[in-house]
């Protein structure tokens, strides 16, 4: 068994064989249709996940802003459901109240399914690829590029909120009726929903365990870690870093334009700061560099939020911020890293010449030098 | 950092390392022909910080084939050149090197245009395997579909780098846990790989022992012979044994130049640099700055 375990391509369809069992087997079998539909959210929030663990945990940027991109996601599929349930040349209800009852121009290409998908899908890429251009040429980082990425959400709130009579301003858009053709109120297409989310989330961490393994993915390390020493290299780390920042908006997109028919609403209360800032917890306490942390720390956080919630309104806030802290301070590679400090301090205790994989005893071997000369 | 062989020390575990030159021969494989015109040319160059003139009028040319180094007191402008050939200073005045006109020019294209360098703190990817830094290094050219795809075997260039800095038993040891003689050594293997033209070596020795820096100095003599290599570097010692010319620096501007013996018996040298006597220069240890 440890030896299926080390090799990573067996470990692989292990991992995805228990993950297909797990997501389309076990939740769907043992959970309500309020829950399936609430752990369909959990993954739709875990995909924003999926990007900030890139562009964070392995790129270096502390990404405090991808509200903007879940949120870009989630409106332009909401305009394409508001305008769908209006049918045909109609207008959305929340327009003829607020508004004098005509549809603005930019909203019209929304009526296409075809270009919803592709708008949710490229716009916010294409967005976060000049962003990310424009900011890393001028080499701004660290603290700075949260500050800049977090007063975007900041103000992408805010516009959401001052357009109302388009935007549906603090309320936001909501009262959808249908998804692509099917009713929204058929608990079935509630479960296809969730299939949907499952596999793309399913998707979306294979495709970034594939640029982890690629030499994109050690070279994204090399800038994260040497940022000069990678340009000195011949390489723009500009460009390196925009691609993964483009990846993680498109993620998070994606991720918004579920969330949608899942949740039934978006609003600006949900692409904001605090929810921003909400995203990059669950990623910092599963552990952001791993694969899997990400992905499962913003699960489990926004599982325990739901459920701490339901039970003590006033208290989850305080948790969070508690666990928060705590992870930061003492286990700063998250959850995710635990074993590997048990394996350390483990490793400290016992001999280390009895332990037959320790990394000292592999690299202890000198090859014999092949060099005829000796100084 | 000291890399003394002290017992529990990474060098300890490690092993000694050793170059090998008979690999580096497969490095430089390479045409001579490719780079016969180059020759780093720098007119009045000037940099300065805020007021503060750190490098105020040098000119300077190394040609190919040459084992440049650079001295001077703390403060003499040393590094400040070649962190403004290679675009990490702004500066005034002309940088050319094999045809091409540096100055101005963002960082990396600096470095594809061939020129390579090095830092006084060894600067490697740590959580990187010696094998991954090196390929990195390799890769400034790579398309889109190569990077996207995972390595696939030891590239030629990267194998012959790594042996030639004796690396190759250690390929898959994250670089973090080399000892710091083996860093350095790692940085030139890159720069090899990198296929730099002009080197830029800033203090390449520097806590190295005593057969270490042999076995560098004499890797870059050969690396020197083909291409051009410029080395920052305080140890006099190392100095007297591989500098084919020597370049000394004081307050910003050049003080003297030529080979070891002329410059050693240039007076103003003698006064600014090696103090009151000449003879204190014999020993490393005095003729080192703090």
């Amino acid at each position: 068994m440890s030896g299926l375990w080390r090799n990573p391509t067996a470990r692989l369809w292990v991992g995805v064989a228990i993950a297909v069992v797990v997501l389309f087997v076990v939740a769907p079998g043992t959970l309500s249709v309020f829950r399936l539909n609430l752990l369909a959210k959990f993954l739709c929030l875990a995909m924003v996940a999926v990007g900030i663990g890139l562009a964070w945990g392995r790129g270096g940027m502390l990404t405090l802003g991808q509200g903007v991109f879940f949120g870009l996601g989630g409106y332009m599929m909401a305009m394409h459901l508001k305008l769908a349930d209006a049918g045909p040349g109609g207008v959305p209800d929340f327009m003829t109240l607020y508004g004098d009852g005509t549809v603005p121009g930019w909203w019209e290409p929304f009526r296409s399914p075809v270009f919803t998908v592709a708008a949710i899908v490229l716009l916010p890429t294409l967005i976060a690829a000049l962003l990310g251009l424009a900011v890393f040429t001028r080499r701004v980082r660290g603290a700075y590029f949260a500050i800049l990425s977090q007063a975007l959400a900041a103000a992408f709130a805010i516009l959401l909120i001052g357009q109302q009579k388009v935007t549906g301003g603090t309320n936001g858009l909501n009262g959808f009726q249908g998804f692509f053709g099917f009713a929204l109120s058929d608990p079935a297409n509630k479960q296809m929903l969730y299939f949907i989310a499952a596999g793309t989330l399913l998707v979306m961490v294979l495709l970034v365990r594939l640029l982890y393994r690629s030499r994109y993915g050690e070279l994204l390390v090399a800038v994260r870690d040497q940022e000069n020493r990678v340009r000195f290299l011949g390489y723009n780390p500009a460009l390196v870093k925009a691609a993964a920042f483009a990846v993680a908006a498109c993620f998070a997109s994606i991720g918004g334009a579920l969330f949608v028919p899942i949740v039934g609403i978006i609003s600006p209360a949900d692409v904001g700061v605090v929810p921003s800032i909400v995203f990059l917890v669950g990623v910092a306490i599963g552990g952001r560099a791993t694969l899997l942390g990400p992905v499962l720390g913003a699960i489990a956080v926004s599982w325990a939020e739901s459920s701490l919630s339901e039970s003590f309104p006033s208290f989850w806030t305080y948790f969070q911020g508690g666990l928060f802290i705590v992870v930061v301070a003492f286990l700063p590679g998250g959850l995710a890293s635990l074993g590997q400090v048990w394996r350390k301090r483990r490793a400290v205790e016992a001999p280390p010449d009895d332990e037959a994989d320790d990394p000292a005893a592999v690299v202890a071997e000198p090859e014999p030098s092949t060099s005829g000369r000796s100084a | 950092m000291n890399a003394e062989k002290t017992p529990g020390s990474p060098a300890a575990i490690l092993g000694e390392g050793q170059l090998d030159p008979d690999a580096l021969e497969a490095v430089l494989a390479a045409p001579e022909s490719r780079f016969r015109h180059d020759y780093l040319e720098i007119r009045d160059l000037r940099v300065s910080f805020d007021g503060f003139v750190a490098v105020d009028g040098v000119d300077l040319t190394v040609t190919q084939g040459d084992l440049r180094f650079l001295i001077g007191p703390n403060g003499a402008g040393k590094t400040t050149i070649v962190d403004a050939i290679t675009g990490l200073a702004a500066a005034t005045g002309s940088v050319r090197f094999g045809g091409v006109d540096l100055l101005g020019k963002p960082s990396h294209r600096i470095a594809r245009a061939g020129v390579g360098r090095t830092f006084q703190t060894a600067s490697v990817f740590d959580e990187l395997t010696v094998l991954q830094n090196l390929d990195i290094a390799a890769g400034a050219g790579r398309g889109m579909r190569t990077l996207l795809r995972r390595r696939s075997g030891v590239p030629d260039d990267v194998a012959a780098a790594m042996e030639t800095v004796g690396l190759t038993h250690l390929a898959a040891t994250p670089a973090g846990i080399l000892a710091h003689g083996q860093k350095q050594w790692l940085e030139i293997g890159m720069l090899l790989v990198q296929d730099a033209h002009l080197l830029l070596l800033d203090e390449p020795v520097a806590g190295m022992s005593q057969a270490e820096r042999e076995e560098t100095g004499q890797l870059l003599q050969r690396i020197g012979e083909q291409r051009t290599v410029v080395v920052v570097e305080h140890d006099m010692e190392f100095l007297r044994s591989f500098a084919s010319s020597v370049t000394v620096l004081h307050q910003g501007r050049v003080l003297s130049e030529g080979t070891v013996a002329e410059v050693q018996a240039d007076p103003r040298v003698v006064e600014v640099y090696l103090g009151s006597g000449s003879a204190r220069a014999g020993s490393s240890g005095s003729s080192k700055e703090a």
